[in-house]
């Protein structure tokens, strides 16, 4: 009868080294970030204080300032409408440029999706803030970012359903010599437009929530009353919009769920 | 012989055949009150000059303003702002776990109660904007790069809370069982099955929520709570486009390597 052998720890796993190595590191870079942004947690309870006046004050809503902000709260609305839509039409013809099973060119893939990446990295108030400059103050600039800041989320998410569709009628129908857009338009849109019409209001969503705080920077909408309240110290009509903004978040995203759901 | 293929009767309602007519009135009215609302008349003639002029400053940008040394160069301030993103992202993800375990559903639980009412609290606390926490935050605290750890920290655990809350209900429950049975205390469960099973998509949710969070430490210096959006934004008042050039590039950079690091290491820990 031969022992049974049991399987040996090397020195590295015996002694912890990879799980030792990362807690250390991630220390090192705590302490790090801490120093570098003067993280004081003694400043932040001596000064409590002020901090707890500001959730009081909010904490009495203005009531009679809704009928004020039903307006710009509309507005918003329908700049997230509008930026999705532009978004979303400027996003299909690139996602299909960048799924692998429609376009074999590696290079025009890959040239596609570099400037699809690119787009994704700027922040939604970062576009605002520079679209303000061009445009001037006004709905035209927040629905310009909501535009792009959509194309480049929504080209991601339609190119990735492009690639898990079936090829099966696509092949049918290229066997029997259709066209490129014959194709596309048969075999590849009844396969991917419920979920198009899925992400575009899953898009739509995060808009509605972003476009709130557009007008921060002058790009219209309710975010231009937050900004007004914030500067003359009205916490009570900070806290109306900020309620008013969590009903309209809260409606549209049951709004489109329920879309959504019945869509797929 | 012939046969004939019996197709589905080809007799609708009148919904399904007239249905589709009615959702493009709703959406057309959707439509025409959307474009009428808005005003377009922001234009100002000077956009294509100014256009022309962002153009010219992005090709050309400071590159002196790289590194000076002075602690208030490109830099110094990209790190300041994954500094802030770092810590914000981890304090957020220790907030978050009792956050989670709240609003997290359990497998024998009939009566929703306690989850949802985390799961409520977990939604408010991610639809209260974050340059509204960060402006309370430096009331508080003052401006500078604190009060944007602050408004990450409180800001992320809303959608932190969220997923890591669906990663609790769908885990794989037979280790906890398996403790169990073998007469194991909750304690021991919870340390022994619940936690090593639960944090690789911890970790995972904590990496993609750090690239998020570097995005928006980006921004947050816009409104005063410190890294490179504080620079930005002046340079956008300025008109200071090569800078402004500048700082584009080095936030595409930044966010570029992160997402790129970032995605290689939760491929290893899924």
């Amino acid at each position: 009868m031969s022992t049974p052998t049991i399987p040996r720890r090397s020195w590295t796993q015996r002694y912890h080294v990879k799980g030792i190595g990362w807690t250390v590191l991630l220390l090192v870079l705590l302490v790090a970030s801490a120093q570098m942004t003067g993280v004081n947690v003694g400043m932040f309870f001596s000064n409590l204080g002020q901090f707890t006046n500001l959730l009081v004050r909010m904490s009495n809503p203005a009531w009679d300032y809704t009928a004020v902000i039903i307006q710009p709260l509309l507005e918003t609305i329908q700049m997230a409408i509008l930026g999705t839509t532009i978004g979303a039409a400027f996003a299909i013809p690139f996602a299909v440029l960048s799924a692998s099973n429609l376009i074999h060119n590696r290079w025009l893939r890959g040239l596609t999706r570099l400037f699809l990446d690119l787009v994704r990295t700027l922040p939604d108030l970062l576009l605002a803030a520079i679209f303000v400059a061009i445009f001037g103050i006004g709905s035209t600039a927040g629905v310009i970012t909501l535009a792009i800041f959509s194309f480049g989320m929504v080209s991601k998410l339609f190119y990735e359903v492009i690639e898990t569709i079936d090829m099966g009628p696509l092949e049918a129908l290229e066997s029997v010599g259709a066209t490129k857009i014959t194709i596309i338009w048969y075999a590849v849109l009844p396969q991917i437009l419920n979920q198009f019409v899925s992400y575009f209001l899953y898009t739509l969503e995060i808009n509605v929530r972003a476009s709130t705080v557009l007008g921060y920077l002058g790009a219209g909408g309710i975010g231009v009353f937050l900004q007004r309240s914030l500067n003359e110290f009205n916490y009570n009509q900070t806290a109306v919009i900020i309620l008013a903004t969590l009903v309209v978040v809260l409606v549209i995203d049951g709004v489109s769920n329920h879309l959504r759901r019945v869509l797929l | 012989m012939q046969t004939t293929i019996t197709t589905p009767s080809q007799r609708h309602s009148l919904w399904q055949r007239w249905g589709w007519l009615l959702w493009v009135l709703i959406i057309g009215i959707i439509y025409f009150w959307t474009i009428n609302g808005l005003k377009f008349t922001g234009f100002q003639e000077s956009a294509s000059a100014v256009s022309k002029s962002i153009l010219h400053g992005l090709v050309h940008p400071t590159w002196s303003y790289v590194y000076d040394g002075s602690g208030e160069d490109l830099v110094s301030l990209i790190l300041q702002t994954l500094a802030i993103a770092f810590l914000g992202t981890i304090v957020s993800a220790l907030i978050s776990v009792p956050f989670a375990f709240w609003a997290a559903r359990g497998p024998k639980e009939h009566y929703f109660l306690r989850s949802g009412s985390g799961k409520i609290v977990l939604t408010l606390i991610r639809t209260f904007p974050e340059i509204v926490l960060a402006i309370m935050f430096i009331k508080a605290v003052g401006p500078g790069s604190y009060a944007g750890v602050l408004a990450v920290s409180v800001h992320s655990v809303g959608m932190l809370g969220k997923l890591f809350g669906e990663a609790i209900e769908n885990m794989d429950r037979g280790s906890e069982e398996a403790i169990t049975s073998a007469g194991g205390r909750s304690s021991q469960v919870f340390a022994l099955a619940t936690i090593p099973t639960i944090m690789p998509e911890f970790l995972s949710y904590t990496l993609y929520r750090f690239e998020i969070a570097v995005r928006s430490a980006s921004i947050l210096g816009m409104v005063g709570a410190g890294g490179i959006g504080t620079p930005m934004i002046f340079a956008i008042q300025t008109r200071d486009w090569s800078k402004v050039g500048i700082i584009l590039l080095g936030i595409v950079v930044m966010v570029l390597l992160i997402d790129s690091l970032s995605e290689q290491l939760r491929k290893r820990l899924i």
